[in-house]
This record gives structure tokens, sequence and C-alpha cells, in this order.
């Protein structure tokens, strides 16, 4: 959500969702200093960005995160028997800033909202995200509460989704499993979450008037809505 | 502390006890003028009353007729008044009911508080100011509670509008806490927020401390993180199939089959509904069952907090309650949102062939008594663990009645209510086991007392088994004959509890005449039990206070509803 970013973005038209992941070949948020100093030779750079990523996702450091009834399936996930740890994937960290996964297991209301996206900002890069539940992925079971934020995505940037009310643990580890894969093969969502202005004015031809206005959008003061009546 | 039932009160010390039950016009005689008019509700009689005279009216009755226990308050809206209900009770016999109905006009919604009479109201009144928009006078603080402050209009008011939308700028929640800050310059206390995103708050909680020193000076825990917005959620459901999984998501330790059982008393002694026998010793088991599985969480998530690390303590836990889970699934379908009580009975039999799954069942009972040994070595009998809980986070059965607390919190200051063999239901009062109480008043006796309920259920458990052993074939009925659409009569009002895996679980309803019901209350047991947290660790410490929070074994599920 940087004001750096285009409005619109019409390279994107037209693609396919794999595409659009894919993007031009390996994310920016991998973009690490590692890869800088090794600037010049483009072919120690790729087999080292690819070391890099499967480094990245061997040793995954989750976030001791819990919200809803989904948590329960996800410690249990982390405990003996389904004891996520064998997956390279173990013991949940308590604070953001040693995590690089956060899991988020379960229903994000109105006032829950700003904190999340607090966590979640207070992480170091790379991060990831994997959506717990239905409750993430549109609100679940309580979609229709005034309360009830309709989806993660809202939020913050989803990379995996795992259905479910509450997904077994089996699935969850087939969350994380899958987010590895992405990872090792550098692909990761683009970010999706758009603050109120831009999905208000980011679909009008970009003008000189509509440029002018986007250099007006100060970060600090961009609106949140919790009626999210016509997001999906 | 058996089975039998307390001793009958010998009428005269209270007002309104007769031999088979309240003498409802003697106490309306006592309340004399306060009352304006008088309602049926299914469970009990409720009194209309002045809304100038709330104060009045519940410390007479609380006073000189013994309902020392106010259960919840509802509030709702009618097309042409707004009502606030006190259900009151008492913690020596909770069949005693009596609802006290407080109206007030739509252009001027204001109510005398109650809170100067049960300290429970506090957080109770303020609900329904946040939802309903009731104004009560003379309440302390009445600011929104599960809502943020933000929020315009009153949700379940009848002219709330969905749709409308709630801008607030980003500035606001950039950083949405008080930064932690010393008090200033000369002082010596400082603010410290603890949560909402904090391994200690058992879920999103969160608790706005001033600490002198390592003390804590002021507490004030600030809920409202998962308010997911049930009661709306049931209101828009069908009796017959729509609500019935909304419970299993309110305590999802789990406690879904016991959160279940509370709409299915509710929606059932509404409609009149008789359950079959055999399906009430199915429901008794799997409620057990849940129950020892919920009390196996709370005492590995204390050992958590207590000890700090996921360490065996924890990692035991999660290994019995696996076995649970896996007899939960093998009888529901489900590890965890079961789904499984229908109105009048459950959603099937158990999983053929029934000898193996009743043989796994007593292999788990059988096993438990070592495995409880097993806990009492690693946590009761440490040292450490008896000097950070023993004579911390004191709660006195006085204070603990007047906020409301219920269940094992309740019952380890020595409270001897529960609702299974008080106000029984379901097979309990045909089987032989004991309520279990411990004087301790401390985060110790908590502890021991959860330890020890999973014995009982245990007892009761392994009874179920051999009677549904011996159950004749021909005579299995898993569900009595209900209509696919219930419709109630109109304007039947009910109040039914059962004894949940946290205490005292309410449900309030009334029925319209339609297929749902026009308002739905929930009344948790966890969010009158975490009210007492501020009187159980000002002035201790705060690792004692995280010890109290995890002996609280709340569920911010069921707390926010
Ligand atoms: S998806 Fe289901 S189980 Fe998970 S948090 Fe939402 S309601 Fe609870």
């Amino acid at each position: 959500m940087s004001s750096d970013q285009p409005l619109t973005d019409a390279s994107t038209e037209g693609q396919t969702t794999q595409e659009a992941r894919m993007g031009d070949g390996v994310d920016d948020r991998f973009n690490s200093p590692l890869r800088k100093a090794f600037g010049t030779s483009p072919f120690i750079l790729t087999k080292f960005d690819k070391f890099m990523n499967w480094v990245r996702g061997s040793s995954m450091f989750m976030l001791q995160f819990g919200i809803a009834c989904c948590s329960i399936e996800m410690m249990h996930t982390y405990a003996v028997k389904h004891d996520l740890d064998r997956f390279h994937a173990g013991v949940p960290r308590a604070s953001p800033r040693q995590a690089d996964v956060i899991i988020v297991p379960g229903t994000i209301v109105s006032k829950f909202a700003p904190r999340m996206k607090r966590v979640y900002d207070q992480m170091a890069e790379p991060k990831f995200v994997i959506g717990m539940g239905s409750c993430t992925i549109s609100g679940g079971p309580f979609q229709e509460g005034y309360n009830v934020v309709k989806g993660a995505e809202e939020v913050i940037p989803v990379d995996i989704h795992v259905p479910g009310c509450p997904p077994r643990p089996e699935a969850l580890v087939y969350g994380v499993a899958k987010l590895q894969e992405q990872i090792a093969n550098g692909e990761s969502a683009p970010v999706t979450v758009k603050p109120y202005e831009l999905e208000e004015f980011g679909d009008l031809e970009r003008d000189e008037l509509v440029d002018h206005l986007a250099q007006e959008i100060d970060e600090e003061t961009l609106v949140m809505r919790y009626n999210w009546t016509d997001s999906p | 502390m058996s089975l039998e039932q307390p001793e009958p009160p010998t009428g005269g010390d209270e007002v309104g006890v007769t031999a088979d039950g309240l003498d409802y016009d003697e106490l309306a005689a006592l309340v004399g003028d306060n009352v304006i008019d008088r309602e049926q509700h299914v469970n009990a009689e409720g009194f209309v009353i002045r809304p100038d005279a709330v104060q009045d009216t519940l410390s007479t009755l609380r006073n000189e007729a013994g309902f020392d226990h106010c259960s919840a308050v509802t509030a709702q809206e009618y097309d042409d008044r707004f009502e606030s209900i006190y259900h009151l009770k008492k913690f020596d016999d909770p069949t005693q009911q009596l609802s006290v109905v407080v109206p007030t006009t739509k252009d001027d919604p204001v109510s005398e508080s109650a809170e100067p009479v049960f300290r429970t109201a506090d957080w109770h009144e303020r609900e329904a100011y946040d939802l309903v928009g009731i104004d009560y006078e003379g309440h302390p603080d009445l600011r929104r509670i599960l809502l943020p402050e933000t929020w315009q209009g009153h949700p379940l008011s009848k002219d709330y509008n969905q749709n409308q939308p709630q801008v607030v700028p980003l500035r606001e929640h950039a950083n949405p806490l008080e930064e932690d800050h010393s008090a200033g310059e000369d002082s010596d206390t400082m603010f410290v927020n603890i949560g909402p995103h904090h391994p200690a708050t058992h879920g999103v909680l969160h608790v706005k401390t001033v600490l002198d020193g390592e003390q804590i000076a002021d507490i004030e825990p600030d809920i409202g993180y998962l308010h997911r917005c049930e009661e709306q959620m049931c209101q828009q459901s069908t009796y017959r199939h729509q609500i019935m999984p909304y419970p299993d998501r309110w305590d999802y330790t789990p406690g879904g089959i016991l959160n279940e059982w509370a709409y299915a008393r509710a929606a059932e002694s509404m409609a009149d509904i008789t359950v079959p026998e055999y399906a009430q010793v199915l429901r008794t088991m799997s409620a057990e069952l849940t129950r020892i599985c919920a009390h196996l969480l709370a005492l590995g998530t204390f050992g958590l907090d207590v000890y700090g690390d996921f360490t065996a303590i924890f990692m035991y836990a999660v290994r019995d309650r696996e076995v649970i889970q896996n007899l939960l699934e093998d009888l529901t379908g489900q590890r965890l949102m079961f789904n499984y009580f229908r109105l009048g009975g459950v959603s099937w039999d158990l999983p053929e062939p029934r000898e193996e799954y009743l043989e796994d069942v007593r292999d788990f009972i059988d096993e438990l008594p070592e495995r409880l040994e097993e806990y009492h070595d690693l946590i009761t009998g440490n040292e450490i663990f008896q000097i950070r809980c023993i004579d911390t986070g004191v709660l006195p059965p006085e204070v603990a009645k007047n906020y409301g607390a219920t269940g094992p919190v309740a019952r380890g200051s020595g409270i001897d209510y529960d609702l299974r063999r008080d106000d029984p239901y379901g097979y309990y009062d045909e089987l032989d086991w004991d309520v279990v109480t411990q004087d301790g008043c401390d985060n110790y006796a908590r502890v021991l007392v959860r330890m020890r309920e999973v014995e009982e259920s245990a007892k009761i458990i392994s009874q179920c088994v051999d009677l549904l052993e011996e159950w004749p074939e021909d005579d299995r009925d898993i569900q009595a004959n209900v209509p696919r659409t219930l419709r109630p009569d109109e304007d039947k009002e009910v109040y039914e509890a059962v004894e949940g895996a946290k205490g005292e679980l309410g449900i309030y309803m009334r029925s319209d005449g339609t297929d749902k019901p026009a308002r739905f209350k929930i009344r948790s047991p966890c969010f009158s039990n975490l009210q007492t947290l501020p009187e159980m660790s000002e002035g201790e410490y705060i690792p004692d206070m995280v010890a109290s929070l995890g002996s609280l074994d709340i569920v911010l599920g069921e707390v926010d509803r």
C-alpha cells in the first residue's frame, strides 16, 4: 500500500491470475541486500536467489497469533500428532518482529482489523500470509454481520487461502506446504489491499487531473470503511 | 456436595418462598408500588416496574427475597418502547427465578442503572447501551464496550441501517492503542497495554494496565475484538435448523455441544418439545466429553501462561484432547464444530459398530486417572507452581456472587452452584456424581476444580456408556417428532440456562410468531467472569495477573459473541 504504486496497473489487465502472480519474474518483495551486493553478475544472482528462496521456504518462522475458533485447530497443528515442525515451519514466535509467516486464524471484526494490520506491518520483509478458514476468505458464517470484515484481504494481502470451518489440521499443513512451494518458485500474490480512495477513484481514466489527485492522496489520512457492502 | 437438592429454605427468612416454588403475589407485594404490571414468561414471572425504581426494586428483592444472582440484562426494542430485563435467580436454588422488566419510552430511553446493586450490571448495561441504545442513569461509566468508540448507531435497534458506511480516517487507527507511557515526571506509575495480540491473553483481549513498579495500580479489560454479531446472526436464522451451528462458535475450546444444549434447552422449553430418554443419554455423554476437552485446554494453556512456553503440559493436554476429538468426530462427524444436537434430540445415533465405539470411549475413560496423575505430578504438585498460584488472584465468594461469576470460577471460591444439579436437565439427575467445590478462592483452587471436574465428567460418561450398552434396541429414539418449521406462539419469552464449560450459559429468546426469534440474547459466562479480573489483580504483581487471567479460562468468542 505504498503511495508510489500506480493507481491502476494497466499492464495486469487480461492476464490470468497465474501470470499476474508471476509478474515480471521474481517479486520485488524478495529484494534482498545480498541481491544488491551481487548486483552485477546475473548468473550467480539467479542461482543465489533460488538458493535464498529455498532457504526461506524451508525455515519459516510462524507468528503466534490466535483470533477465533480456527486458532484452536492451528494450535493442534503446531502440537503433537500433526506437528507442523516436521515441515520446517515450527515453533510459533510471540513477536511479529521475529516472524515471517502470519496465519490469520479467524473472524476479523472492525475493532480488530486495524490492530491486525499493525501487527502485519511490524513483521520484517519478506513476509507471507496464510488465511485460515472461511472467515478469512469471506467472513464465513458471519458474513452478514454488521461488524464483520469480509475477509482478510480487505486488510492485508493473503498468499494462501485454506478453506474450511475450521480447516482440519491436515488442510493447514497442506496450505503451509503449498506456500513453501510458492516461495521456492519465487512467486507470490500481488498486493491486493486497496484503500477506500483507490477503490473509489482507481478506475478513472488516468489524465492529468487524476494524476494530480493521486498525488494529493496522503497516506496518513486514508479512510477505512467498515461496511464492506460491495466487496465480493 | 452430592446430588441431593440443597436444603429447601425454611420459609420466613426469604419472602415469597413456599414449599412448591415461589409465591409471586407475595413478592409483588414486597416491592409494592414499583410494579406497574405483571407478565408471564415461560421460565418465570416478570414484574414490569417503573424505570426510576430499578435500584429500589432490585435491592429489596436481593436483600429481603434472596435473589442474589443477576444472571443477565437483556435489552430490546419493541415498536413502541425499549425494554431492559434483569434476569434474577438465587445461588442457592436457581429454579427460583424472576424477571424484572423495565420499559422506557422511545424518545427518551433512560432508565435507572442497577450497577450499585449488582456490580455485574456494569458491563451488561454497557453492552445494552452499545447494541440497543438504552441510557442508564447513574451508571459509573456508560461507554461502548463491544464496538469501536467511533461507531455510529446502535446495531440491534430497529432503525439501524447496516449499509450506512462507517467511515473512519486511518489516522485514528494508525496507532489504535494509547502509547505506553509513564504518567509524568514526578509520578511513579506507567501505562502499559497488554494485548490485543499477546500470547497470554488467550486470543484477542486487550488489557489496559497502570503499573506502579511491578504492581498493578489500575487495570481495565477492553473487549470487543471478536464481536461477531452472534445475536444478530441468530435473529435472522430459523429456529429449526439454522441457529444450531452458531452455538458451536461461541465457546470453541470446544464447548460446542454444551453450547448447543443451551440453545436446545431454551427452544425446547419455548416450543414444548420433549426429548426422548435415549437422546438425553447421548446428549449427556457427548456434552461431558466436550467438557473434558475444554477443561484440558484450560489446563494446557494455564501451564503455558504460568511456565511461559510450549512445554510438556501443553503437549500432554493436546495429546489427550486429540483422543477426545477423535471420539467426537466418530460420533458427530466434525472435530470442532459438531452441530450434533437437533431440537428434540440429536442428529444421529452412535456410529456402527456400537460396541467398538463404546469400547473406545471406555478405553479413554479407563486411562484417564493415570493421565490425571501425570498432570498432578507436572502441575499441581510442583512447588514453583504452588508458589505462583496459591493465594494469588483471590476472589472472595461474596465478590464473585456480586459479579455474577459462575462455573469453575465460582466453585473455586466455594460457591456450590452447578446447574446440572440445581436446575436439572438431560440425564444428570439420574446419574451418580458430585459437584466439585474448593474453598481456596485463589488461582490454585480454580485449577483444582477443573481437574476434579474432569474426574466427575468421566464418572458421568462411564455411567452413560453402561446405559447405552444395555439400552433395548427397539427403544432407541434419537429425535422427537418436531415440525419442519417451528413457529412458537407470539410473545412467548424464555430464559433458560445450562452449565457450560465456563459456567452458566443462558439464552433469552422472544418469539414474534414467525419462524425466527425476535430477540436472541446470549448470557455468556465468560463475560461475567472476566469482569472480576480487576478485583483479583489490583495491587498484585503482573505475573499474578497473567495467572489469574489464565485461571479464569475465558474464551473471547464467548466474551464478545
Ligand atoms: S472459519 Fe469457522 S472455525 Fe474458523 S474462525 Fe471462522 S467461524 Fe470459526
